[in-house]
């Protein structure tokens, strides 16, 4: 249902275009925003996601845009859920603490079907934990965060360049699907400095939300559709329409009929659930004749990638699976590759999260085993390579 | 609908929805909404341009009713979604709708600072002094020594008076009505829609099923009656002493003052950059 | 007499006039706060609790319990 279409021409360039750029992974999601055709940033300084907000706060009225730093997160995503009813492409960022603050009203726009991108440069935690060191312990936070039934979409980079386009891909989801997109970045990914080269944002593929074309009369917020996109108004267009967080029937009015407290619930899963080949993004490295593979996400994607060609320089048959769209699993491709691998090794900056789902997807016998590293520093390709060996001898 | 029955206030009633609301008998809410909706009607507001935001609790039943844009939010956020939706479009009317729970107690720290901000938006506190949606718990309005289902033996607590919090949080229009004196209500919300900047109208409502019955204050009636008898004007309390004032409340409106607006002020940072050209090198360097 | 002869009168002249005010019985939950409140003491009280209008002559188009109905019951049939 979303159309897509083009960025038109801007009077200014958002950045230099392609030519090598020296750039944070932060500053790359906040060129991605405005690339994506974000224009309302309402955010809370927390560390390590302030790169954002500050990057935000210069080059957003240069594009026409409007920050507000709010006076907390919670105020910062129900800001943001604001501002994208009344027609604005918004986002916010924030970092461990916040994103809990965040999950009451995440959950909000779950249910009204809000398109919006969080994005979460996570660190050590829990609580205050550790604001300054790496660490990926909310990727189930990410997924069953606040309360409900509810299917999410979380993407996760591994590079700065990775940072740009898929910041630009979560907005194109979010609009798409009309829901809030999470974008797991973490410490050293967001602070990290890289060269990029970044391409003209009018040759992005940008998606808006679809607009609804019947009279207002007929206008369902919350129809469903064969494939479960429905087209969104917003304020201020002529279709008034009520949002609510109670279970709400297709118009939008609160409701308690079973019937269509069933229709609404079921909507929320088949979104994703009926679009998974869209939504399943995995890099898949030397898997071929793999018998060891390894599952890596987000910065630890990086050393893993390292990792595996030590690894075959010393003749162990390793491969990679990345997936940078965390959820949802990508159970079929996993699935797929464990059927021909007799051992699975899963560093995480945790103490074992992802594990349990390719646990959950094993058929037979096959070692799944963690490495975690929760210190406050990386995995080393060294450590994947050590334990690779650990395991083979 | 009888096409008999037909004044200024249903033509913004939803056709969707079905009546009698939700409240129980005789609740001020319904008095108040009817206020504001006289109030947008005299100010002949375009109504896909009036958007109207509502937390939880009694009063945040409002908006479904009226036929606006309108949007129902978590509890005592109502005044932070204002903000972005203000803020996502500025062509809007944006009024909150709100309870003394909601607003003051969870939300108490947005409203300070949207105050503070001087946003253009139009908060309408329905004050009836407890949590009726709940089962009548203390808020931070009870009076002193009242009881609620959380007080049996009487509040301890001190309250708050929130057009006070509001003058000294920075809103720019403060008044307070009654939902006994509805037409001076819905002046005071139109004049509220009309000032540029934060504008706070409390509204003094009855909640007889929760509040009365736990204080013994009678029904709806006796409470709307109570209201005639200790709301005093602006006027005749600036003659007044504080002593003869005690136990009353000021109505009418209690404080307005000028100062620049945030949207516009935004504006103007907007529009200084589409003036100037700036060079691609100049941007790069930012 | 005089005045019930009045009255007489006045029904006559007045025999299609319309209450003054209309109560949409659907709607009202009998708080009763239009028979308290109104300056002029028109309505009654039907047997189920529900306001009548009875004294509809009485009426000056104050508008005060249509104002005052929480439930939208109330409209002025008259401009």
């Amino acid at each position: 249902m979303a159309e897509v279409e083009t960025n038109q021409k801007k009077k200014r360039p958002f950045y230099k275009e392609n030519v090598p750029l020296l750039m944070q992974g932060n500053e790359a999601c906040a060129l991605g925003a405005l690339a994506a055709g974000c224009r309302f940033f309402a955010g809370y300084p927390i560390t390590p996601s302030t790169e954002i907000a500050e990057m935000l706060s210069r080059l957003l009225p240069m594009f026409g845009g409007r920050f507000i730093q709010m006076e907390d997160e919670i105020a910062s995503i129900a800001a943001v859920i604001g501002a994208s009813i009344a027609g604005a492409k918004a986002m916010t960022s924030t970092s461990g603490p916040g994103y809990s603050l965040m999950q009451e009203n995440l959950g909000y726009a779950y249910m009204t079907e809000v398109p919006c991108v969080i994005i979460n440069v996570m660190r050590g935690g829990p609580s205050t934990g550790l604001p300054t060191k790496v660490a990926q312990g909310d990727v189930m936070q990410s997924k069953w965060g606040t309360h409900g039934d509810y299917f999410p979409i979380v993407l996760m980079p591994s590079s700065v360049k990775e940072c740009f386009y898929y910041t630009v891909k979560a907005f194109n989801l979010s609009e798409k699907y009309r829901m809030p997109v999470t974008l797991l970045s973490d410490e050293v990914l967001g602070h990290m400095r890289e060269i990029v080269n970044l391409p003209p944002p009018d040759e992005l593929e940008i998606v808006t939300v679809s607009k609804p074309f019947e009279p207002p009369e007929w206008y369902k917020h919350f129809e469903v559709t064969p494939d479960y996109l429905s087209p969104m108004a917003s304020f201020g267009e002529g279709y008034r329409f009520h949002l609510t967080g109670l279970t709400h029937d297709e118009y939008g009015f609160p409701t308690a009929k079973r019937n269509e407290i069933i229709t609404k619930l079921e909507k929320l899963r088949l979104k994703t659930a009926r679009h998974l080949d869209e939504l399943t993004d995995v890099l898949v490295e030397m898997m071929d004749d793999a018998h060891i593979m390894v599952v890596a996400y987000g910065s630890t994607a990086r050393a893993a990638r390292q990792a595996i060609r030590i690894a075959r320089k010393k003749r162990f048959k390793v491969g990679l699976i990345q997936p940078r769209i965390m959820w949802p699993f990508p159970d079929k491709i996993v699935r797929e590759y464990l059927e021909n691998v007799d051992l699975v090794i899963v560093p995480e900056l945790n103490q074992g999260q992802v594990i349990r789902e390719v646990k959950r997807l094993r058929q037979r016998h096959i070692r799944i085993i963690g490495l975690n590293r929760f210190d406050g520093e990386l995995i080393t390709p060294q450590q994947i390579v050590e334990k690779i060996k650990e395991e083979r001898h | 609908m009888a096409e008999q029955v037909s004044n200024v206030t249903h033509k913004y009633l939803r056709p969707k929805k079905t009546f009698p609301n939700v409240w129980c008998p005789g609740c001020g809410i319904g008095i108040a909404m009817g206020a504001l909706i006289r109030a947008i009607d005299t100010l002949e507001l375009d109504r896909n341009e009036v958007s109207i935001v509502s937390g939880i609790g009694c009063s945040a039943r409002i908006p479904v009713y009226l036929d606006f844009n309108t949007l129902h939010t978590t509890h005592g956020r109502a005044i932070a979604f204002a903000t972005g939706v203000k803020l996502g479009n500025p062509r809007l009317h944006v009024i909150v709708i709100s309870g003394d729970g909601d607003l003051l107690a969870i939300g108490g720290n947005h409203f300070i600072h949207t105050a503070r901000r001087n946003i253009d938006i139009t908060c309408i506190l329905i004050n009836n002094y407890i949590y009726g949606m709940t089962g009548g718990q203390y808020s931070p309005t009870t009076p002193f020594a009242k009881n609620a289902s959380t007080a049996p033996f009487g509040m301890v607590e001190q309250s708050f008076d929130p057009s006070d919090l509001a003058i000294s949080s920075g809103a720019t229009y403060v008044a307070r009505g009654t939902v006994y004196h509805a037409s001076q209500l819905s002046r005071l919300i139109s004049q509220a829609i009309q000032h540029k900047g934060f504008s706070f109208v409390e509204v003094i409502a009855n909640c007889h099923t929760q509040y009365g019955r736990l204080n013994r204050e009678g029904s709806a009636v006796k409470m709307i009656q109570w209201q005639k008898e200790c709301a005093v004007p602006v006027s005749t309390a600036a003659k007044m002493s504080p002593e003869e004032l005690e136990g009353k409340f000021v109505i009418g409106k209690l404080h307005e003052v000028f100062r620049p607006e945030y949207v516009s002020e935004y504006q103007k940072t907007i529009d200084r950059f589409s003036r100037e050209e700036k060079s691609d090198q100049q941007l790069q360097e930012s | 007499m005089a005045d019930a002869e009045e009255v007489e009168i006045k029904k006559k002249k007045w025999k299609r006039r319309p209450d003054p005010v209309v109560i949409y019985k659907k709607w009202c939950k009998t708080c009763n706060i239009c028979i308290e409140m109104c300056p002029k003491n028109v309505f009654d009280t039907d047997r189920d609790g529900y306001p009548v209008v009875s004294r509809g002559l009485d009426c000056t188009q104050c508008t005060i319990c249509w104002m005052h109905c929480p439930e939208f019951a109330i409209t002025s049939n008259e401009k």
